[in-house]
């Protein structure tokens, strides 16, 4: 464990030593910023009863954010450690294939909490100024997190795979937008199909990340979704350790 | 047999193919412990293909391969903890400082924290980083960047030290401090480096494999070796004469097999002399010289030298003649 250990550190020293952690953070900084003052605006012009987290996830903010940071933050992984050379002495290291997936996937999974941390911020300004105690409570926030960092996962891990895949950061960003923008446009899709329409509908409706996470955002956590988002981020992980373990057999 | 008795490496009827091309064909030797071993041959003879199996970078297409009794493929794990590996290009963290990577370095090799900052603190001093520990890395000189590589594949005392051409790229001053370097660790490991720079070769290693077109044309040690290839030490003597005089001389005498005459500058002449038995022309030559009063301004026998045997090598092996 000590090597997985060092190598989560070697992780997020990485990102704030390149610019790649403040870049991150700023982005998901900024987006947040534009869509808590719609919110505000919003609140401001009708009241509503719906909780604000609910409110804060129909919004396009959350899908950009999670589209435009998950691949900026895996990227550099595998590839950039393959183009500068230091896979080499990563992979001589008496370290398993395993351990060095897990640690750049935990790595990437703490910078992207970390980036949401500033989200429980705008969440309490907004609880502190509302009269309705509905609209914020510890249920939701709880569910709200636990919903982002699900599909964050699923994301992060598909962008792991696909900087396994390429030689460089550039093509694995590529490849992990197109993956990740491919997904979210199957669950866009389903937005537009009425759910009794045969079963095409009723299989994208199942991946339908945006209605999934509504749900989390309301206070519900439907086992399906866990289920769902763990199962996918496993499968990609499983899949990023055979293509690093491939390397053995060539 | 005893665990220091035992080869550190065996390498039999190792092959490793690319796509197209043959990298290593048939390659067979073994590594004693102790010692520095130099892999000699030009580019392109397999050296870092060799390397980087025995370092469980890459599988080898057949052939077994065994590093301190354990196979590299179906016990990576195992030879990985044993052996200390310096790439060819010897990637380095370059947004870390140079006490960060070591410490990161030794840390992932399982070491734990006290034993950690104890090796840390040695090798850095013993590659002389300690002026620069707080560096970061990608500010340092090549010289020092190469210091910091071979202080990471160092710093977990391991059995086996590989080190692909550690001074490619180095100027003489820092060539010849990291050879200080490698032949300090030669006492407490074995240290394993391929180069093409034979004087290197000839200055480091106590042992020497020679590689060619990916197979080993000779595997011995170096005093062997020189020993080994055939050819009568030549003298070579520069004299103030004229060379029909020179030439009546030297067809005379029968120690004098064959010669060969270049005037040079100031009526000096520089002749090659091969003997007809392995004796030594040189006193031969004096008395003559002096007999006639030629003056002598240069008496010399050929050595055997490394680039010698390393090129009648080649040759043999290109094209079947000496």
């Amino acid at each position: 464990m000590r090597a997985y250990f060092t190598l989560v550190a070697r992780e997020l020293s990485a990102y704030f030593a390149s610019m790649t952690g403040y870049l991150v953070i700023s982005m998901v900084l900024f987006l947040l910023g534009l869509s808590f003052s719609e919110i505000l605006h919003k609140l401001n012009v009708e009241p509503t009863d719906a909780p604000i987290t609910e409110q804060f996830f129909v919004t396009v903010y959350f899908w950009l954010i999670l589209v435009l940071t998950t691949p900026v933050m895996t990227m550099r992984s595998f590839a950039f450690e393959k183009s500068s050379g230091t896979y080499e002495s990563l992979m001589t290291a008496p370290v398993k294939d395993w351990q060095v997936v897990m640690a750049k996937f935990t790595g990437s999974q703490i910078l992207y909490l970390i980036a949401w941390v500033p989200f429980a911020g705008y969440l309490a300004v907004v609880g502190q100024y509302s009269n309705d105690m509905t609209i914020l409570t510890w249920r939701t926030m709880a569910t709200t997190f636990l919903g982002l960092s699900l599909i964050g996962s699923l994301f992060i891990s598909i962008g792991c795979f696909a900087s396994s895949l390429a030689r460089s950061p550039m093509v694995a960003a590529i490849v992990s937008y197109g993956l990740v923008m491919g997904l979210l446009l199957l669950s866009l899709r389903s937005l537009g199909e009425t759910p009794s329409k045969g079963w095409t509908a009723r299989v994208l409706q199942y991946f339908s990340m945006t209605e999934h996470m509504e749900d989390f955002a309301r206070g519900i956590v439907d086992t399906r979704y866990l289920v769902l988002y763990s199962s996918l981020t496993v499968f990609f992980l499983f899949l990023t350790t055979k293509i690093v373990e491939i390397r053995r057999w060539r | 047999m005893s665990e220091g008795t035992k080869p550190i490496v065996e390498v039999v009827e190792l092959r490793k193919e690319y796509p197209g091309h043959t990298a290593v064909n048939g390659v067979s030797f073994t590594i004693p412990r102790g010692g520095i071993v130099g892999l000699l041959g030009p580019n392109g003879a397999g050296k870092s293909t060799i390397l980087k199996i025995l370092s469980c970078y890459m599988p080898a297409t057949s052939g077994s391969v065994r590093v301190g009794g354990f196979d590299v493929f179906r016990e990576a794990h195992q030879v990985r903890k044993r052996i200390g590996y310096m790439p060819e290009t010897n990637p380095l963290h370059l947004d870390m400082r140079v006490r960060d990577y070591l410490k990161f370095r030794a840390r992932l090799k399982g070491l734990d924290s006290a034993r950690a900052r104890d090796r840390i603190a040695t090798v850095m001093d013993g590659c002389g980083l300690i002026d620069v520990s707080r560096r970061i890395i990608g500010q340092l000189s090549k010289g020092y960047r190469q210091r910091v590589g071979l202080a990471d594949a160092i710093v977990c005392e391991p059995d086996l030290i590989i080190l692909d051409e550690p001074t490619v790229g180095l100027d003489p001053n820092q060539i010849r401090s990291v050879r200080e370097l490698i032949l300090s660790l030669a006492g407490n490991h074995t240290v394993l480096l391929s180069t093409h720079i034979l004087s290197e070769v000839e200055l480091v290693c106590g042992h020497i494999i020679i590689l060619h077109e990916g197979k080993v044309l000779a595997a011995d040690t170096k005093d062997n070796l020189l020993a080994s290839a055939a050819s009568d030490p030549r003298v070579c003597a520069e004299i103030q004469a004229r060379p029909d005089a020179l030439h009546d001389c030297w067809t005379e005498m029968d120690s004098i097999d064959d010669f060969d005459l270049s005037p040079i500058d100031n009526g000096f002449v520089r002749c090659t002399l091969a003997p007809s038995s392995g004796a030594d022309l040189r006193p031969l030559v004096f008395e003559t010289a002096r007999g006639k009063g030629w003056p002598v301004r240069e008496l010399t026998r050929s050595r055997n030298t490394l680039e010698e045997v390393f090129i009648q090598m080649i040759r043999k092996d290109l094209g079947g003649q000496p």
